[in-house]
C-alpha cells in the first residue's frame, strides 16, 4: 500500500521550473532519503507535499488523500520536523508537547498518555518541566521527531534533522526513526550525510528539478557502477 | 612559528559556561580545523579570536598582538566568515565585494588574482543580488568578501553548515589553493568527514578541546580493535545488542555495524560471533577495518562524557 503517489508534479515559478515533472511512490512504513544539491528542488517538492503550495501541473495522493482538493485532511494525517524551527524555546518540554497535540485535536486525557509514553520512551520524564531553551540541541531533535508523532500521522517529513548534531545523537536519531518506521509510519527525509542515505530502504536523488534516480540504495550503486552513495550523487549533481 | 596562540581562554554567558581552558597555537600556513557539534562553544570561540567579544579570563595573541589591547589593528590583518550569513541581501555580488574591499581600505585588483578561482564563478551573477544566491553560491561570495583584502589569518565558521556535498568539497579545494598563499586558515564544521582535509584538528565538546592533534595521528591513537560487519538485519540486531553485556562499543555506520573490542579480541570476536548465531542474525561479512576519524570522535566523546558526568 501507498502513502505517497506523486504523478508528474511540477512547480514553475514565473520562467523557472523549481520541480519538473517528477513521479513516485513511497510505501506504507517505508524510510524513504530524499537527496538533492541545494537548489535542485527538494524543499519546492516536499511543500507541494505536505500541502503547503499548489503544483502548476501534475497530481498526488498524500496519505490516500487527493493533493488538490483535500490539502486539509493532508494536514492532520502528516507529521513535519525541520532543523530550523521545530519547538517554542519558551516552553517548557511538557508544554510544546501540549501545545502541538492540541493544535492537532487529540482529545485532552488521550494526549496526556500520549506525552507520558513518548517522554518515557525518550528517558525525558524528570525534565518535563523546564524550558527547551535550556537543554542540549540533541534532546531537542529527539523531542521535536517525538512531538511530530503525537497525532499519530500516517507520514512524517524531516528536513535536514540532523543537522548540527554530534555522531552520537545523529545515530540515537536515526533508532527512533527506524522504531517509528516499524509501527508503520512512512518516513521521508532530507539530509546532507552521505552515511545516513544508506540507513533509508530507498533514496532518490533530484537534480536541477528532475528526479533523477531513485531506488535501494545498494541497487543504485550497482547500476551505476560505483562504490559509494557519495559518487552517486557527486555524477548527478556534478556542474 | 605560530600566528594564533591562545591560553586557558574562558568565557561564560551568566551561569552557562560557553568555553572552559581553551589552549592551542595556529601555525603559520596551516588549515587547522575545529569540529564539535551545535553548542558545543565554536562561535563564541570565533567571536572572541574575531575581536568582537571579550574572554572573561586567558590570554589571547594574534600576529604578536595582543587581542585586548591591540584588537583595532588585529581586525585590519584577519578575514571572518561568520556563522550567519553575514552580506547584504540588498546589494549585488559585485556590490557586496566592492563595499568589503572598501571597509578594508583595498582595492579589488591587487588581490584579484588570489581571489579568481573563486571570483571566476561568480562573474555570471555579478549583478543578481547576493540575497538570491544558492547556499554554495552565498558561501563562495562571503568567502571571497573575507579574503578581498589579503588576510594572513582566515576565520570561517562553519562555512559549509547546510551545503550539499558537491558543494562542499567544491569549498574545501578552494581552502587548499589559499593555503598556497600562506594565509593561515582556522575552520569549523560539524561534518566528520572534512576535518581529514585539515592538517590539524581539535574537537570541542562542551566547550572544551578534547584532542588536539593530527588526523593521522588521532586514528593511531585509537584504542579499540575496530570490526565491520554487514547485515541486512542492522536496526534489528541493535535493539538486541541493548542486552549484550560484554566490554565493547557500537553503533551503526552507513551499511556497516562498528563494533570495537578492548580486551582479548580473539576471544571477543568469537563470543560475538556466537552471539549473532544464538539469534539467528546472517551478516555478509565481518572484518577487522582501520578506524575513520568519526570512529575515533565517537570514542573520544563518549570518553569525555564519562569523565564529566
Amino acid at each position: 500500500m501507498y502513502t505517497i503517489e506523486v504523478q508528474n508534479l511540477t512547480k514553475r515559478f514565473g520562467s523557472f521550473t523549481a520541480v519538473n515533472n517528477i513521479s513516485f511512490q513511497v510505501k506504507k512504513g517505508e524510510i524513504f532519503g530524499f537527496l538533492g544539491a541545494n537548489g535542485a528542488g527538494k524543499t519546492t517538492a516536499m511543500k507541494m507535499m505536505c500541502g503547503l503550495l499548489l503544483p502548476t501541473s501534475g497530481s498526488a495522493r498524500i496519505a490516500g488523500y487527493d493533493l488538490k482538493s483535500e490539502s486539509k485532511q493532508i494536514k492532520k494525517e502528516i507529521g513535519y520536523m525541520s532543523q530550523r524551527f521545530s519547538l517554542y524555546d519558551d516552553l517548557t518540554i511538557k508544554e510544546n508537547m501540549m501545545l502541538f497535540g492540541t493544535i492537532y485535536k487529540v482529545p485532552k486525557q488521550e494526549l496526556n498518555e500520549r506525552i507520558e509514553g513518548h517522554l518515557t520512551e525518550l528517558n525525558l520524564m524528570n525534565h518535563k518541566d523546564q524550558l527547551v531553551s535550556s537543554i542540549p540541541l540533541g534532546w531537542k531533535q529527539k523531542l521535536a521527531f517525538s512531538t511530530a508523532l503525537l497525532h499519530r500521522p500516517k507520514i512524517v517529513f524531516l528536513d535536514e534533522p540532523t543537522s548540527g548534531v554530534d555522531p552520537i545523537v545523529r545515530r540515537e536519531f536515526w533508532s527512533l526513526i527506524y522504531k517509528a518506521a516499524a509501527q508503520g509510519v512512512t518516513i521521508f527525509i532530507t539530509t546532507h550525510y552521505m552515511d545516513e542515505a544508506s540507513y533509508c530502504e530507498r533514496i532518490s536523488i533530484m537534480a536541477e528539478g528532475d528526479l533523477k534516480l531513485i531506488g535501494t540504495p545498494t541497487d543504485l550503486k550497482i547500476r551505476m557502477g560505483v562504490n559509494t552513495i557519495e559518487e552517486l550523487f557527486t555524477h548527478f549533481v556534478n556542474r | 612559528m605560530s600566528v594564533i596562540q591562545v591560553q586557558n581562554l574562558n568565557k561564560s554567558y551568566n551561569n552557562l559556561q560557553a568555553l572552559t581552558e581553551i589552549s592551542f597555537e595556529l601555525y603559520k600556513g596551516e588549515i587547522f580545523g575545529i569540529i564539535g557539534p551545535d553548542g558545543a562553544g565554536k562561535s563564541t570561540l570565533f567571536n572572541i579570536l574575531a575581536t568582537l567579544l571579550a574572554p572573561n579570563s586567558g590570554y589571547v595573541s594574534i600576529l604578536g598582538m595582543d587581542l585586548n589591547k591591540d584588537y583595532k589593528k588585529i581586525r585590519k590583518e584577519i578575514g571572518y566568515l561568520p556563522g550567519t550569513f553575514s552580506l547584504y541581501p540588498d546589494l549585488t555580488v559585485l556590490e557586496n565585494l566592492k563595499f568589503f574591499a572598501a571597509m578594508y581600505q583595498s582595492g579589488i585588483k591587487e588581490n584579484l588574482a588570489m581571489i579568481m578561482p573563486i571570483w571566476r564563478q561568480l562573474i555570471p551573477f555579478k549583478n543578481r543580488l547576493a540575497g538570491k544566491l544558492s547556499g554554495g553560491m552565498k558561501q563562495k561570495l562571503a568567502l571571497c568578501c573575507a579574503l578581498v583584502h589579503k588576510p594572513h589569518i582566515l576565520l570561517l565558521d562553519e562555512p559549509t553548515t547546510g551545503v550539499d556535498p558537491v558543494s562542499r568539497r567544491e569549498f574545501w579545494e578552494l581552502l587548499a589553493q589559499i593555503k598556497s598563499y600562506g594565509i593561515s586558515v582556522l575552520v569549523s564544521t560539524p561534518y566528520m568527514d572534512e576535518v581529514t582535509r585539515c592538517d590539524r584538528i581539535a574537537l570541542l565538546e562542551k566547550g572544551r578541546f578534547i584532542v588536539i592533534d593530527t588526523p593521522s595521528q588521532i586514528i593511531k591513537d585509537y584504542e579499540g580493535k575496530l570490526y565491520a560487519l554487514k547485515t541486512d538485519e542492522l536496526f534489528h540486531l541493535l535493539e538486541l545488542l541493548d542486552q549484550y553485556g560484554e566490554n565493547c562499543s557500537f553503533y551503526p555506520y552507513g551499511e556497516y555495524l562498528h563494533i570495537s573490542f578492548y580486551q582479548d579480541v580473539g576471544q571477543a570476536v568469537d563470543r560475538f560471533k556466537n552471539f549473532l548465531n544464538q539469534n539467528q542474525i546472517s551478516y555478509n561479512s565481518f572484518q577487522e577495518i582501520t578506524p575513520i576519524l568519526e570512529d575515533c570522535f565517537i570514542e573520544l566523546i563518549k570518553k569525555s562524557r564519562d569523565v564529566y558526568h
